[in-house]
C-alpha cells in the first residue's frame, strides 16, 4: 500500500511538470514534444505496465484493506468520535474513490484518444508531433469540465496530506529528527501538488 | 449535578440490546465517573431494576480493567488517564452523556458496557514474553543497557492493555497495544533472542483475531490513557518487515 502510494506520488511529479509545460509556452510545442518523447521513448512505454500495476495494485490493496477495516466494527457507535490526528486519514476510500472516478474520466479523455484515436499532427521547427495540447486547451476551455477537475484535484490533495507521511510511518520510518520533517514535507508537497495541477486548467480558461 | 445517562444494555451477548435513559441526580462535582455509575446502580437496585453492568478494578487508573466509551471519547474526555481516574466535574449540570461499550469485532460484549477482552491475552500469548528458565537472579550490571533504551522500554510498557486503541480507532486496529507490547522487548537484549518470531506471531494472531489495519489516523495515541507513542508502531512495522525478509523458510 505504502510502496504503491509513493511509486504513484512521484509518477504524479513527473505528470505535473509536463503538464506545467504548457503554461510556459503557448505554441504548445514544448508540450508535445514532452507527450511525444513520453509516448515513444520504450523505456517509458515499458515503465508504463509498472505504472498500471501500481495503480491496480494499490486500489486492490485499499479495497481490501478498507472492507476489512468495516468488517472489524459490527457494530457502529451511536456518538462517534473524532480523535484522529492526521484529519485527512477518515476520508482516504472516500478520496480514493472520487479520484479512481476521475481517473476513468481523464483516461478515456486523454490517454485513449492518444493511444487509440487519432490526433491532428503540429508541425514545428523541431519536428511534427499530435498536438494533445491542443486536446488539453480545448477541454479546459469548457466550465463545468474545470470545475469537475479542480474538485478531484483538490480531493487527490487531500489524500496526499495524509498518504505522504502515512507511507513513511507504514514502512517503519518514524524517527523523533525526520519524522517532524516528513509530515511538513507531505503537507507542503501536496499543496504544491495541488496548486500546480489546478492552476493549469484556470491558466487555460482564462487567458488561453 | 443532575444528569441523564444514554446507556447501551444489553443482557447477554446473543441478545440484542439498546440504549436506556437515566436521570442521577445530586451527584457531587468530585466524584468519579464510576462513583456516578455507583449512585445509579445502587438506585437501580432499589427500584428492583438489573444494575448497569461495567468493568473496574484497582480504580487508580494502573490496572487497565475500566473502560466506556464516554460522548465518543475512550475513557472520556480528559487526556491520558482512565474512566475511573475521571471526575464529575469535567461534565456540566444537565448535561447528556452517551456511555457506550468498546466497539469491535474481537470484543464482544459480556453484557452492558462490559466487553470479552480475551483477544488481547490471546496475542499475548503468541509472543508477549521472554522465555528464559528459571534460576537465580542474575546481577542487575550483568546485561548493560543504554539508559535511552531501557526509557523506551518503560515507556512502551506503560501499556495497560484496557483496549482504548481499538475502541478509538475507526478501523478497530488493535496496532497501538500489539506494538507496545513488541517493543517493550525489541529495545532491550533480553528480548532481542526471540524478536523476530515474536514480532511475526503477534501480528499475525492479531490479523487472525479480526481486527482492523492500521491507516496512521493516530487516533489510539490520541486516546491511549498511558500516552503510548505511534513511534512504537513504526518499529513494530521496521521489526516485521526485517523478520519477514530474513526469516528462514519453515
Amino acid at each position: 500500500m505504502s510502496l504503491a502510494g509513493l511509486f504513484l506520488t512521484s509518477f504524479l511529479v513527473i505528470h505535473l511538470l509536463i503538464n506545467l509545460l504548457i503554461l510556459f509556452d503557448k505554441s504548445l510545442e514544448l508540450f508535445n514534444q514532452a507527450a511525444h518523447f513520453m509516448a515513444t521513448n520504450p523505456l517509458i512505454q515499458t515503465f508504463q505496465y509498472v505504472l498500471f500495476f501500481g495503480f491496480i495494485l494499490h486500489i486492490i490493496l485499499g479495497v481490501v484493506l478498507q472492507i476489512q477495516n468495516w468488517v472489524a466494527r459490527p457494530v457502529r457507535y451511536e456518538r462517534k468520535g473524532s480523535s484522529e490526528q492526521s484529519y485527512f486519514s477518515k476520508f482516504m476510500i472516500h478520496t480514493g474513490a472520487i479520484i479512481f472516478i476521475f481517473l476513468i474520466i481523464h483516461f478515456a479523455n486523454f490517454f485513449v484518444k492518444a493511444k487509440f484515436g487519432h490526433i491532428d499532427p503540429i508541425t514545428y521547427d523541431s519536428g511534427t508531433y499530435e498536438n494533445l495540447g491542443q486536446l488539453v486547451v480545448m477541454l479546459f476551455s469548457d466550465g463545468g469540465y474545470v470545475i469537475f477537475y479542480v474538485i478531484a484535484i483538490l480531493l487527490l490533495g487531500f489524500h496526499l496530506e495524509h498518504g505522504f507521511q502515512s507511507a513513511f510511518q507504514s514502512l517503519g520510518l518514524n524517527h523523533s529528527r525526520y519524522t517532524p520533517f516528513i509530515k511538513g514535507l507531505g503537507t507542503v508537497f501536496s499543496i504544491l501538488v495541488t496548486l500546480g495541477f489546478i492552476a493549469i486548467p484556470l491558466v487555460i480558461y482564462f487567458s488561453f | 449535578m443532575d444528569l441523564t445517562l444514554k446507556i447501551w444494555r444489553q443482557a447477554t451477548a446473543s441478545e440484542k440490546g439498546k440504549f436506556v435513559e437515566y436521570q442521577v441526580q445530586n451527584i457531587s462535582a468530585d466524584a468519579s465517573f464510576l462513583e456516578m455509575l455507583d449512585v445509579l446502580n445502587e438506585e437501580l437496585v432499589r427500584k428492583g431494576e438489573d444494575p448497569v453492568a461495567f468493568d473496574h478494578d484497582c480504580r487508580e487508573g494502573i490496572c487497565g480493567a475500566c473502560s466506556l466509551y464516554i460522548n465518543g471519547r475512550p475513557h472520556g474526555p480528559d487526556k491520558g488517564i482512565t474512566t475511573c481516574q475521571m471526575h464529575m466535574r469535567r461534565f456540566k449540570d444537565g448535561e447528556t452523556i452517551v456511555i457506550e461499550p468498546w466497539r469491535a469485532k474481537p470484543f464482544p460484549v459480556i453484557k452492558d458496557l462490559m466487553v470479552d477482552r480475551t483477544a488481547f491475552d490471546e496475542i499475548i500469548q503468541a509472543g508477549g514474553y521472554v522465555s528464559i528458565n528459571t534460576g537465580g537472579v542474575p546481577d542487575a550490571n550483568a546485561i548493560p543497557i543504554p539508559k535511552r533504551d531501557a526509557d523506551t522500554a518503560m515507556d512502551a510498557a506503560a501499556c495497560i492493555g484496557c483496549g482504548a486503541c481499538v475502541a478509538a480507532c475507526k478501523n478497530a486496529s488493535a496496532m497501538l497495544f500489539v506494538a507496545a507490547k513488541v517493543s517493550q522487548f525489541a529495545v532491550l537484549p533480553q528480548g532481542k533472542i526471540e524478536a523476530r518470531e515474536r514480532v511475526q506471531n503477534m501480528v499475525a494472531k492479531m490479523d487472525e483475531l479480526g481486527f482492523g489495519n492500521c491507516t496512521n489516523t493516530y487516533a489510539c495515541e490520541a486516546e491511549c490513557p498511558k500516552e503510548i507513542s505511534v513511534s512504537h508502531i513504526a518499529r513494530m512495522n521496521r521489526e516485521y518487515l526485517s523478520a519477514k525478509l530474513v526469516s528462514q523458510k519453515e
